[in-house]
C-alpha cells in the first residue's frame, strides 16, 4: 500500500508522543511545587492524547499515512529521518495504549494516593505512554528502537519505584539487563537492514526485501525475533517478567500486561513483510510461542503470590499471540485480536488484584486470602469478569480471540498444526485451572486473614476504571470479531482476510475448547475449593508442583550458565589486570629499578678503582687505536 | 571577524589567565577562583564565536594562522581547525567552565593551595586547545608533550593517597608514547625530505607525500604507539585506572574527556591520512584490541569496587567503540566515532562529576560503603542516573547517536567486530546498573548513615542485601520501609552543584534528540579523511541485490 | 736516535706514577705520583717539540704546569680539610659518595 503524507488533525499526531513527554518533563523538572496537581496533569495529558488518538483513528480510513520531523542523523547514506507513520495498525496501537493507560492512570490517583513519590510515578507513568507510543507510531526501525528502550527504562524505573527495596531494585536490573541482551537483537537485524538495503525505514526496507537472499532474511528475522523475545518475557528471556512484579501493581497492569510485553507482537506483526518472506524464521517464532506459553501455563499453576499467577498468565498469553503472528497471514490478525483482548482483561484483572491487595494491608500471598466476595462486592464481579474472559468462557472476549488462534493453528493443516493446537488447547485447561484456583482462593472459602486486617471495597477513583475494563472484557471478543471485524480494519496492513479452509470445524475446536476449559475449572475445585487451604505452602509436594513453583528453574539455569560464571570471570579478569597487564608494566618499571641500584653498587667508592678503571679504559682505547692505525 | 586569530587567542587567554591567578598574592583563593571561571567562559564565548566563523561548507582547514617558527627545520606556528578539530574546542570550552565550577570547594593538599590547581588547570587548557588547533606536525609534538605538565602536578599535587604513583605512572606511560612519536615525527621530516627535497612538517604538505608502504607501517607504529596508549586501548590502558582514581575530579573529568581524546583524534588526523596504506594493513590488528578493549574493560568495569576506577574503566571501553568507529573506514562509522568523542567526554565527564559529589558527602570511593542514597537525594540520584543512563548510551542520550552510528557504520565493513561489540551494550547496562543500584538503591546504608540513637543500627560496610528477585515481597509494605529509622547524613544537590550539572545534562539530552548540526559540522572533515584513506566518503553501499550467504 | 731514550725515560716515569696512584693508600702520595704521570707527558711533549722543531709541544708543556700547579693547590686543600675532619689521610677511608 501507497504511504501519503499526512493531512488534517493525523499531521498533528506528533503531538500524541508531545503531550505525555511534556507532563513527564514538567513533574520531573518541576519538583515539589507539582506535588498537588501533578496527578491530575499526568492523567490529563494521557487523555488529551486518546482523544487525540480517536480523532485521528476516525479520520484514517484505511490510509497510511506519513508525518515527516525532522533529520535525526544523516551521514554518509545512512539517512535516519524522524517520522510518524500513522496506519490501522499503529492506530489499534495508539488506542489500546491512551485508552489503557488513561483508566489506570486514573486508578493510580487512588491507588497511590499515600505515596510521597506520587508525582514521580505520574512523571513516571507518562514517560513510558510517550516512549510506548513513539514505538508503535516511529516510521523506521531507528524510531522503534529508541522507543523499544525508552519503555525498557520506563519499566526500569517504575519496578524500582520503591527502590528502597532490595528485590525491587534487584528485579527492575534484571529487567533491564534481559531487555537489553533482546535489543541486541534488534541492534544487530537493523544494522543487518543497512549494510544489505542500505536504508532504515519501513517503507524502504519492506518495499525491497525481495531483493536479499533467504539466508539474510532469516537472520534478520531470527534477530529481530530475538528483541521481540527479550520485552514480551518469551522464552528464553521470560524470566525477568514475573519478578517485575515488584512493581507498584497499576505498573504492572499497564506496563507488564497490557501494553509494553506486547511489543513483540506488535514488531513480528509489523514486521510481516520480512517474516512473511522466511518460514523458517516463522516456525522459531511458532516454537518460541509454543514452549513460552506451556512454560507460563504450568509455572502459574503453582504460585501463591496473586500478582506472580497473572504474570505467569501473561507471559502464557502472550505466547498465544506468538503462535498466532508466527503461523503468518492466517494468524496475524487473531494474535492482534488476542492481544487488544488481553490488554482489556489482563489489566482488569490486574487492576482488581490491585484493588485486593490494597484491602489487604498490600498482602499477595493467596493463602492468606479468602471469602472476599461479599466484603468487595465491586472487585469481585468486575475480576470476575475478567476472570471468565481469560479462561474463555463462551461469549466473552477470550473465548473468541483464543479460538481464533487455536482454530489458525489446525489450518495450518499438517501434523505441526495438530500438534501447535492441542498445546494450545492443553493451555487453555491449564488456563482454567490457574485461574480458578486464584478466584477459589482469593474470593471463596474460609477467611484466612492475617489478624488485624479489614477488607474494605476501594474508592469510585480505582473502581471506576476496573468496571470499564470489565466492560471491555466481556464486550471485545465480540466487537472485534464479530460485530467490527478487525480482519476489515487491518486489511489495508496484511490484506484482504480469505475465506479460511478450515481443517477443523470451528464448531468443533470451540466445543473442544470449551470442555478442556471446563474440565480445568473442574479439576481446580477439586484441588483447592473443596478442602481447606493451608496457610504454609506444603512442603511434601511432587517434583511437578515443586518445578512449577520454581519457574521451571528458569532463574536457577540463568544463574548457573550466566552470572556464576560471569562473576567468576570479571574477578578472575581484574585479578589479571591488576597482576598480569599493569603487573608486566609495573615489573618492568621493578626491573629498570632494581638493576640500577645494582649498577649503582660497583661504585664502592674507593678512589684506587676508579682509577684503576679508568687506566683499564685509557688502555682499551690506545689498543683499540693501534690497532685500527696499524691493522 | 574572520581575520581575526580566533585560534591564538584561545591558546592565548587561557595562558595568560593562568600566569595572572598563579601570581596572585596568596590568601585570595577567591579571587582566584573567579578569575579562573570568567577566563574559562571568556575561551567558551571565543569558541562559539569560532564556530559562528567557521564556514561548514568551505576549506578543509579554517580560521588559519601561521607564523614562521623554526625555519631551518621548516617548522611554523601552524593553526587552523577542521570540523573535527573545532567539536573537541567547543568541548574544552564546555568542560573547563565546568570543571572550574565543580572544583570550587575542592580542599587542598597539603602545603599547595587552589590558586596553584587553577592555575595549573587553565594552562592545560591553553595547552588543550593548542593540540587540537595546530596544523603543523611538529607543534602538535610539543604541545601533545607540553600538555603532560599541567596535568602532572593536577594529579601530583591535587590528587588522592597514591597521587604520586599515579602522576608518575602518567607522566612515564605518555613519555614513552610521546618519545616513540618524536621518532616517528622525525621520520616524516626525513621522509619528506627526500621526497620533496625540502623538509616540512606542514600537514597539508605532508598528506600529499607518497610514502613508501614499508616506511609507511613503521611511521604509522611510531605514531599509534603514542595515540594508543594516549586513547588508551587495552593493552595500554593501565594508566588511566590509577590517574582517574587519583587525579581529583576536575582533573579527572579533563584527563577522560579531553587529554585522552587527543588519542582517538591523532588517530583521525594523523594515522589515517598521512599514512593510508598502513592504516588499512594494520586495520584488523588495531580493531581486535580495540573490541578487546570494549569486552575486557566493560568485565573489569563490573569488578571494581572504587567508583573512580570504574568509571576510569567504563571509559576505556568507550575508547574501544571509537578506534571499532575510526578503524572501519566508513563515514558513518567515523562520523560516529568523532562524535563519541564529544558525547563521551560530556556523558563520562557528567557520571565523574556525580561520583565526585557522591565522594565529597561520604569521603570514600568504594562502592560499597554507599547505599539507599536515592531516597533522600533524589536529584543527586536523578543526574547519577542520567549520566549512568548515556554511559550505557540508552537512546535519547547523546551517546546513543554515536554509538549506534559506530556500530552500523562499522557492519557493513567489519561484522564480526561489529556483533562482538555490540554485545558490549549488555554488558554497559551491567555495570551501569550494579553500581546504580548499590549506591543508590536499597535500605540506607554506608559511611552516610547517621549515628543511631541506639546501637541497632544495621552494621555499615556490609555486603549489599541483593536477594532473589521478590522472595521478599510477600511481606512487603506499600510505602516501604515507612517506619524505617535509618536515615542518611546526606543533603542534596547544592545550588552550585546543580549548575554543575544542568547543564551537562541540558547538553546530554539535547545532543541525544538532535544530533543532526553537530553531525553536519563535522561531517566534511570526516569525508575527506575517507578520501585519504581510500574509502569511499559517500559512505557505505549496500549489499543488496545479491545477498551475503 | 737519542730520542727514544727520552720516551723511554718519560714511560718509566708514567708507569711508576700509574702504579703509584693504583696501589698506595696515602693521598699525598697519590698526589705525588699524579705529579709525576703529568711530568712524564711533559717530557714527552718537550721531546717531540724538540725533534719536530717545533715550539708548540713547549709550549704546551707550560701550560700542564700551569695546570698541575693550580691542580696541586686545589687538591692539597681538599686533602687537608679530610684530614682534618677524618684525621687520616688514607683514599680508602674517603668514600662517602659511592653509591
Amino acid at each position: 500500500m501507497e504511504t501519503a503524507p499526512a493531512d488534517g488533525l493525523i499531521a498533528a499526531s506528533w503531538l500524541l508522543i508531545a503531550l505525555p513527554l511534556a507532563g513527564a518533563a514538567v513533574l520531573l523538572l518541576g519538583g515539589r511545587r507539582t506535588d498537588r496537581w501533578g496527578h491530575l496533569l499526568g492523567t490529563g495529558t494521557v487523555v488529551a492524547a486518546f482523544v487525540l488518538g480517536l480523532l485521528c483513528t476516525l479520520q484514517l480510513d484505511g490510509r497510511r499515512l506519513d508525518v515527516a520531523l525532522f533529520t535525526f542523523m544523516s551521514t554518509g547514506s545512512l539517512d535516519v529521518r524522524a517520522g510518524l507513520l500513522f496506519d490501522p495498525l499503529s492506530a489499534l496501537f495508539v488506542l489500546l495504549i491512551t485508552g489503557v493507560g488513561s483508566l489506570i492512570h486514573v486508578y493510580s490517583i487512588g491507588y497511590m494516593e499515600h505515596d510521597p513519590r506520587r508525582r514521580r510515578f505520574f512523571a513516571y507513568l507518562n514517560l513510558f505512554v510517550a516512549a510506548m507510543l513513539l514505538l508503535v507510531l516511529g516510521d523506521n526501525f531507528v524510531a522503534l528502537y529508541v522507543g523499544w528502550e525508552g519503555v525498557g527504562l520506563a519499566s526500569y524505573l517504575l519496578i524500582a519505584f520503591w527502590h528502597e527495596r532490595p528485590s525491587a531494585a534487584t528485579a527492575a536490573k534484571k529487567a533491564f539487563i534481559m531487555n537489553r541482551v533482546g535489543d541486541v537483537g534488534l541492534a544487530l537485524a537493523i544494522f543487518l537492514m543497512f549494510a544489505q538495503l542500505g536504508t532504515v525505514s519501513y517503507d524502504g526496507v519492506f518495499g525491497s526485501i525481495g531483493l536479499l537472499a533467504g539466508g539474510t532474511v532469516t537472520a534478520i528475522g531470527l534477530l529481530l525475533l530475538l528483541g521481540a523475545c527479550g520485552k514480551s518475557g518469551q522464552f528464553p528471556l521470560q524470566a525477568w517478567l514475573p519478578d517485575a512484579m515488584e512493581g507498584p501493581t497499576p505498573v504492572s497492569a499497564l506496563i507488564h500486561a497490557a501494553t509494553m510485553v506486547t511489543a513483540g507482537v506488535y514488531l513480528i506483526a509489523r514486521c510481516a513483510p520480512i517474516y512473511d518472506a522466511t518460514p523458517t524464521a516463522r516456525t522459531v517464532v511458532l516454537a518460541v510461542g509454543a514452549v513460552t506459553l506451556m512454560i507460563g501455563a504450568i509455572a502459574g499453576c503453582a504460585q501463591d503470590d496473586i500478582k506472580k499467577v497473572l504474570a505467569y498468565s501473561t507471559v502464557s498469553q502472550i505466547g498465544y499471540m506468538f503462535l498466532a503472528v508466527g503461523l503468518g497471514p492466517i494468524g496475524y490478525v487473531a494474535g492482534l485480536a488476542h492481544l487488544l483482548t488481553h490488554g482489556f482483561f489482563k489489566a482488569g484483572l490486574f487492576l482488581g488484584a490491585g484493588s485486593v491487595m490494597h484491602a489487604m494491608g498490600d498482602q499477595v500471598d493467596m493463602r492468606r486470602f479468602g471469602g472476599l466476595a461479599p466484603h468487595m462486592k465491586v472487585t469481585f464481579v468486575t475480576f470476575g469478569l475478567g476472570y471468565l474472559a481469560l479462561i474463555g468462557f463462551p461469549f466473552l472476549s477470550g473465548f473468541y480471540t483464543k479460538d481464533a488462534i487455536i482454530e489458525a493453528a489446525f489450518d495450518r493443516g499438517d501434523g505441526w498444526g495438530y500438534l501447535l493446537g492441542g498445546l494450545a488447547i492443553l493451555a487453555a485447561g491449564l488456563t482454567a485451572f490457574y485461574m480458578t484456583r486464584l478466584m477459589l482462593m482469593t474470593f471463596f472459602g474460609r477467611p484466612r486473614w492475617e489478624p488485624g486486617v479489614h477488607p474494605h471495597e476501594s474508592p469510585a477513583v480505582m473502581t471506576a476504571p476496573m468496571v470499564l475494563l470489565a466492560v471491555g472484557s466481556v464486550a471485545a471478543g465480540f466487537l472485534l470479531v464479530v460485530a467490527f471485524p478487525l480482519e476489515e480494519w487491518l486489511a489495508p496492513v496484511f490484506g484482504e482476510p480469505e475465506a479460511a479452509e478450515h481443517v477443523v470445524a470451528p464448531i468443533v475446536v470451540s466445543v473442544l475448547v470449551t470442555l478442556v476449559m471446563l474440565a480445568g475449572v473442574v479439576t481446580a475445585w477439586l484441588f483447592v475449593g473443596r478442602r481447606e487451604v493451608p496457610v504454609t505452602p506444603p512442603v511434601r509436594v511432587s517434583p511437578v508442583t515443586r518445578a512449577a513453583r520454581r519457574a521451571l528453574y528458569a532463574d536457577a539455569v540463568n544463574e548457573s550458565l550466566f552470572m556464576r560464571p560471569g562473576q567468576w570471570l570479571t574477578r578472575a579478569l581484574v585479578f589479571v589486570d591488576n597482576r598480569g597487564v599493569d603487573g608486566a608494566v609495573n615489573g618492568l618499571a621493578a626491573t629498570l629499578g632494581g638493576s640500577s641500584s645494582r649498577l649503582g653498587r660497583t661504585q664502592t667508592g674507593f678512589v684506587r678503582s676508579y682509577a684503576l678503571s679508568m687506566l683499564g679504559g685509557a688502555v682499551v682505547v690506545a689498543g683499540a687505536l693501534l690497532a685500527v692505525t696499524t691493522g | 571577524m574572520t581575520d581575526f586569530p580566533w585560534l591564538l587567542a584561545m591558546i592565548a587567554v587561557p595562558a595568560v589567565g593562568a600566569a595572572v591567578v598563579a601570581a596572585l598574592p596568596r590568601g585570595r583563593e577567591e579571587t582566584a577562583k573567579q578569575a579562573a571561571l570568567g577566563v574559562s567562559l571568556v575561551v567558551l564565548l571565543l569558541a562559539v564565536l569560532a564556530t559562528a566563523a567557521f564556514d561548514v561548507g568551505g576549506e578543509r582547514f579554517q580560521l588559519t594562522t601561521s607564523v614562521p617558527w623554526i625555519p631551518d627545520f621548516g617548522v611554523d606556528f601552524a593553526l587552523g581547525v577542521d570540523g573535527i578539530a573545532l567539536v573537541m574546542l567547543l568541548l574544552i570550552g564546555v568542560l573547563v567552565p565546568v570543571v572550574v565550577l565543580a572544583s570550587w570547594r575542592d580542599e587542598p593538599v597539603g602545603r599547595r593551595s587552589m590558586r596553584t590547581f587553577f592555575a595549573w588547570l587553565l594552562l592545560l587548557e591553553s595547552f588543550m586547545v593548542g593540540v587540537f588547533a595546530a596544523t603543523d606536525v611538529f607543534l602538535f609534538y610539543v604541545f601533545f608533550e607540553a600538555m603532560l605538565v599541567p596535568m602532572y602536578f593536577l594529579i601530583g599535587s591535587f590528587g588522592g593517597p597514591r597521587r604520586q604513583y599515579a602522576a608518575v605512572k602518567f607522566f612515564l606511560y605518555s613519555l614513552v608514547g610521546g618519545l616513540v612519536m618524536l621518532a616517528a615525527v622525525i621520520g616524516l621530516y626525513v621522509v619528506s625530505a627526500n621526497e620533496l627535497g625540502e623538509g616540512t612538517f606542514a600537514f597539508d604538505t605532508l598528506r600529499q607525500v607518497e610514502i613508501d608502504p614499508d616506511v609507511q607501517r613503521l611511521l604509522f607504529l611510531g605514531f599509534f604507539v603514542a595515540f594508543a596508549i594516549k586513547a588508551p586501548l587495552v593493552p595500554f590502558h593501565t594508566w588511566l585506572p590509577d590517574s582517574g582514581a587519583e587525579a581529583p575530579i576536575g582533573g579527572a573529568v579533563l584527563l577522560v574527556g579531553v587529554l585522552d581524546k587527543v588519542g582517538t583524534f591523532g588517530f583521525i588526523r594523523y594515522c589515517l591520512p598521512l599514512f593510508p596504506d598502513a592504516s588499512r594493513d594494520l586495520a584488523p590488528y588495531v580493531l581486535v584490541l580495540a573490541v578487546a578493549g570494549v569486552l575486557y574493560a566493560a568485565l573489569l568495569a563490573m569488578g571494581q569496587s572504587d567508583m573512580k576506577r570504574l568509571v576510569a574503566y567504563t571509559s576505556v571501553a568507550h575508547f574501544g567503540f571509537i578506534a571499532l568507529g575510526i578503524f572501519a573506514f566508513t563515514t558513518e562509522a567515523t562520523t560516529g566515532a568523532v562524535l563519541y568523542m564529544v558525547n563521551h567526554g560530556l556523558s563520562t565527564g557528567l557520571l565523574f562529576l556525580v561520583v565526585g559529589m557522591l565522594i565529597a558527602r561520604g569521603g570514600s570511593r568504594q562502592v560499597g560503603d554507599y547505599g539507599g542514597v536515592a531516597r533522600q537525594a533524589p536529584l543527586l540520584a536523578g543526574v547519577f542516573l542520567v549520566a549512568g543512563l548515556a554511559s550505557l548510551a540508552l537512546p535519547g542520550t547523546n551517546s546513543f547517536v554515536s554509538e549506534f552510528l559506530v556500530l552500523i557504520g562499522s557492519f557493513p565493513t567489519r561484522p564480526v567486530f561489529t556483533v562482538l561489540a555490540t554485545v558490549g551494550i549488555v554488558l554497559a547496562a551491567l555495570y551501569v546498573l550494579l553500581v546504580y543500584q548499590r549506591t543508590m538503591h536499597g535500605p540506607p546504608r554506608g559511611v552516610l548513615l547517621e549515628p543511631a540513637p541506639e546501637a541497632s543500627a544495621p552494621g555499615t560496610g556490609s555486603p549489599a542485601p541483593v536477594g532473589g528477585g521478590g522472595a521478599t515481597a510477600a511481606t512487603a509494605t506499600l510505602d516501604a520501609p515507612a517506619a524505617a529509622p535509618a536515615r542518611l547524613r546526606v543533603h542534596d544537590l547544592t545550588p552550585r552543584e546543580l549548575a554543575v550539572a544542568a547543564p551537562m545534562v541540558a547538553l546530554v539530552i539535547a545532543l541525544g534528540v538532535y544530533p543532526q548540526p553537530l553531525i553536519d559540522l563535522v561531517e566534511p572533515a570526516v569525508a575527506a579523511t575517507m578520501s585519504d584513506v581510500g574509502a569511499d566518503p559517500a559512505g557505505v553501499t549496500p549489499e543488496a541485490p545479491g545477498g551475503t550467504d | 736516535m737519542t730520542l727514544t731514550y727520552y720516551l723511554v725515560l718519560a714511560a718509566i716515569l708514567f708507569t711508576i706514577g700509574a702504579v703509584g696512584v693504583l696501589v698506595r693508600r696515602n693521598a699525598i702520595v697519590v698526589f705525588m705520583c699524579v705529579e709525576l704521570m703529568l711530568n712524564s707527558v711533559n717530557l714527552t711533549l718537550v721531546t717531540f717539540a724538540r725533534a719536530s722543531g717545533t715550539l708548540d709541544g713547549q709550549v704546551m708543556a707550560f701550560f700542564v704546569m700551569v695546570v698541575a700547579a693550580a691542580e696541586v693547590v686545589v687538591g692539597l686543600a681538599i686533602i687537608m680539610s679530610i684530614y682534618r675532619t677524618r684525621r687520616s689521610a688514607s683514599v680508602d677511608d674517603a668514600n662517602l659518595l659511592k653509591y
